[in-house]
């Protein structure tokens, strides 16, 4: 067996890669800036078209990417040390659906022609619903099964409205918006969105940093974690919290990104050692380079035709999740 | 000094009373077999002592908040459970969990106390291999062996000596006593009466949620009352000064 690269070179190296391809995805674009006139445009202000490009179009889309990659990354590693379950998602709490369906409201409604910022502010609104009744469901008291039960009929709920929505839509483009919307970008957003959705993931961030210890300790089971001195119902609350806020903030401002949660703590569980907490950072980490790399990757496959984030990681995540299935078959065998 | 003590402690499972308001007291040096039928209450007792269950009445260990418990008694759950692939040494470390300030290096002491757990456990040579590539009772004695790496006065361990092989439950049985012999203490559940009669310097017997006898190994393991709360028959005899018993035939009703 090769020894694995040591921790702080791992986490390392991966911020080496995420610095990398957030500099990439700055350059990336329609506009066709060449690499010296963007640096100069960002950095000095040099153009006054070129500023405005990478200054109020290419950074924030860059950032977002970085900190819903990590977001989704972060809260998919505390998820699953949480439930002992490599399959679990940060869509398994239904604050996915409930943000979307908050999105879907807005678009539903006419409210997002109005006033724009209604589509971000009501989405904000469904994930933090959402996150209140799965607190009131599975709060306190409760094992992981409750977690599970409560964010399956909450995403059943939110699909369910969402399709209703879509089902009496007042006319053809607003479904198809809500269709595209749904699908998930990152693009034609701006420092508002940024503004919007930083403080729930910065928060939601340390809320999960908190739950490191107690989910290395989780390792041995629930009854074994509390003799170890882990309050479990702290814990969860510092999970759901966590997880809740950071990924309703992410939906509200991108849409669905689907298998970035489940993929990232996947690529990176066995280089930490499969230790729960190491793996936190690292698949935050991981998630912010697969997200820019895929946000990147649809700017380049397809210049002209807005290929949607959502769609790209799914296509891409669902042959690893097959392959994952695979591999957990034949360990069963 | 006593190291657990219950006062009145009752456990409920729903409507079903799984432990009967129950005294009990275990002081420093004492190796306590807990041992009664399927369904006693053996396990019920431990976790609610530990607080780990809602219980009734008074435990000493379950009055005190989380971080001071994990230093006051270690515990062993029956479920054997290794969740993630982590190497033994990281599983054995988890027992320093409840000494360490979040964040800390592992210290000398850590890493001492670590090291030796893992030589009584006889599973030093596979100290960087994943816990869940074990076989049973390897991953049990890992187990056993993260429970004795946190070190506490008091250890409960809740069927710590099943699915070992002969040498091993010896080994096992013989790291409880060596704690006790230490001035600690622990309480282990056992269904090998012959482990209990052997090791344990007291026995604790329950059936249907209450203690019915409670004594030395002699004192507790007679033939009437196995026959009586087992329903079997036993062959009882001495060798190198213990106890030796061995379930013969189920006892005709």
């Amino acid at each position: 067996m090769t020894r694995p690269l040591p921790y702080p070179w791992l986490l390392a190296a991966l911020g080496v890669l995420v610095a990398a391809l957030f500099c990439v995805s700055l350059l990336v674009g329609p506009a066709g800036l060449g690499f010296f006139d963007s640096l100069a445009a960002l950095l000095a202000g040099r153009g006054e078209a070129e500023t405005l490009v990478m200054r109020e179009i290419r950074a924030p889309r860059a950032v977002l990417g970085l900190m819903i990659g990590a977001t989704l990354g972060l809260s998919g590693a505390a998820l699953q040390g949480y439930l002992r379950n490599p399959l679990a998602e940060p869509g398994l709490l239904g604050v996915t659906g409930a943000a979307s369906l908050g999105a879907v409201a807005a678009i539903y409604s006419g409210l997002s022609l109005i006033f724009p910022l209604a589509l971000p502010l009501m989405a904000l609104g469904g994930a933090g619903l959402a996150s209140m009744l799965l607190i009131g469901l599975a709060g306190a008291r409760g094992g992981a099964l409750t977690l599970i039960l409560a964010g399956v009929a909450l995403s059943a709920l939110c699909g369910a409205l969402t399709a209703l929505a879509l089902n009496l839509s007042p006319n053809p483009f607003a479904a198809t918006e809500i269709m595209f919307w749904m699908m998930g970008s990152l693009s034609d957003r701006s420092w508002t969105h940024v503004g919007l959705a930083a403080p729930f993931m910065l928060a939601g961030w340390a809320a999960l940093g908190f739950a490191g210890r107690g989910l290395d300790a989780l390792t041995l089971g629930e009854d074994a974690a509390a003799s170890l001195g882990v309050r479990l119902d702290r814990l969860r609350l510092a999970v759901v919290l966590g997880a809740a806020a950071s990924v309703g903030a992410a939906t509200a401002v991108a849409g669905g990104i689907g298998f970035v949660g489940l993929v990232a703590p996947h690529l990176l569980r066995r280089a930490v050692g499969a230790r729960p907490a190491r793996l936190l950072p690292a698949a935050a980490l991981g998630g912010a380079a697969l997200l820019l790399a895929a946000d990147i990757a649809v700017r380049l496959i397809a210049p002209e035709r807005d290929l949607k984030l959502g769609v790209l990681t799914a296509l891409v995540g669902a042959p690893f999740f097959l392959r994952l299935v695979l591999s957990t078959r034949r360990r069963l065998a | 000094m006593s190291l657990l003590t219950l006062r009145g402690l009752s456990v409920r499972h729903g409507d079903r009373v799984a432990v009967h308001p129950t005294d009990l007291e275990i002081g420093p040096g004492e190796l306590v077999g807990l041992v009664g039928p399927n369904g006693a209450g053996k396990s019920s007792l431990m976790r609610g002592a530990l607080g780990l269950a809602r219980a009734g009445g008074e435990s000493s260990l379950a009055a005190l908040p989380a971080p001071a418990r994990a230093r006051a008694a270690a515990w062993l759950p029956q479920a054997r459970e290794i969740a993630w692939a982590v190497t033994v040494e990281t599983l054995v470390g988890l027992g320093r969990h409840p000494l360490r300030a979040p964040g800390a290096p592992l210290s000398g002491a850590d890493r001492s106390a670590i090291a030796g757990a893992m030589a009584r456990m006889d599973i030093a040579g596979f100290a960087d291999r994943p816990a869940t590539e074990l076989s049973g009772g390897e991953q049990a004695r890992v187990l056993i062996a993260r429970a004795l790496a946190q070190q506490a006065p008091l250890t409960l361990a809740d069927e710590p000596a099943a699915g070992l092989d002969p040498a091993h439950q010896l080994a096992c049985m013989g790291a409880f006593a060596d704690l006790a012999a230490e001035g600690r203490a622990a309480v282990v559940s056992l269904h090998d009466l012959g482990l209990a009669a052997r090791f344990c310097t007291r026995l604790v017997m329950m059936a249907g949620g209450r203690v019915v006898a409670d004594g030395a190994p002699d004192a507790v393991l007679t033939a009437d009352r196995l026959r009586e709360v087992y329903g079997i028959e036993t062959f009882l005899t001495r060798a190198d000064g213990a106890l030796v018993v061995q379930p013969m035939t189920l006892s005709r009703p």
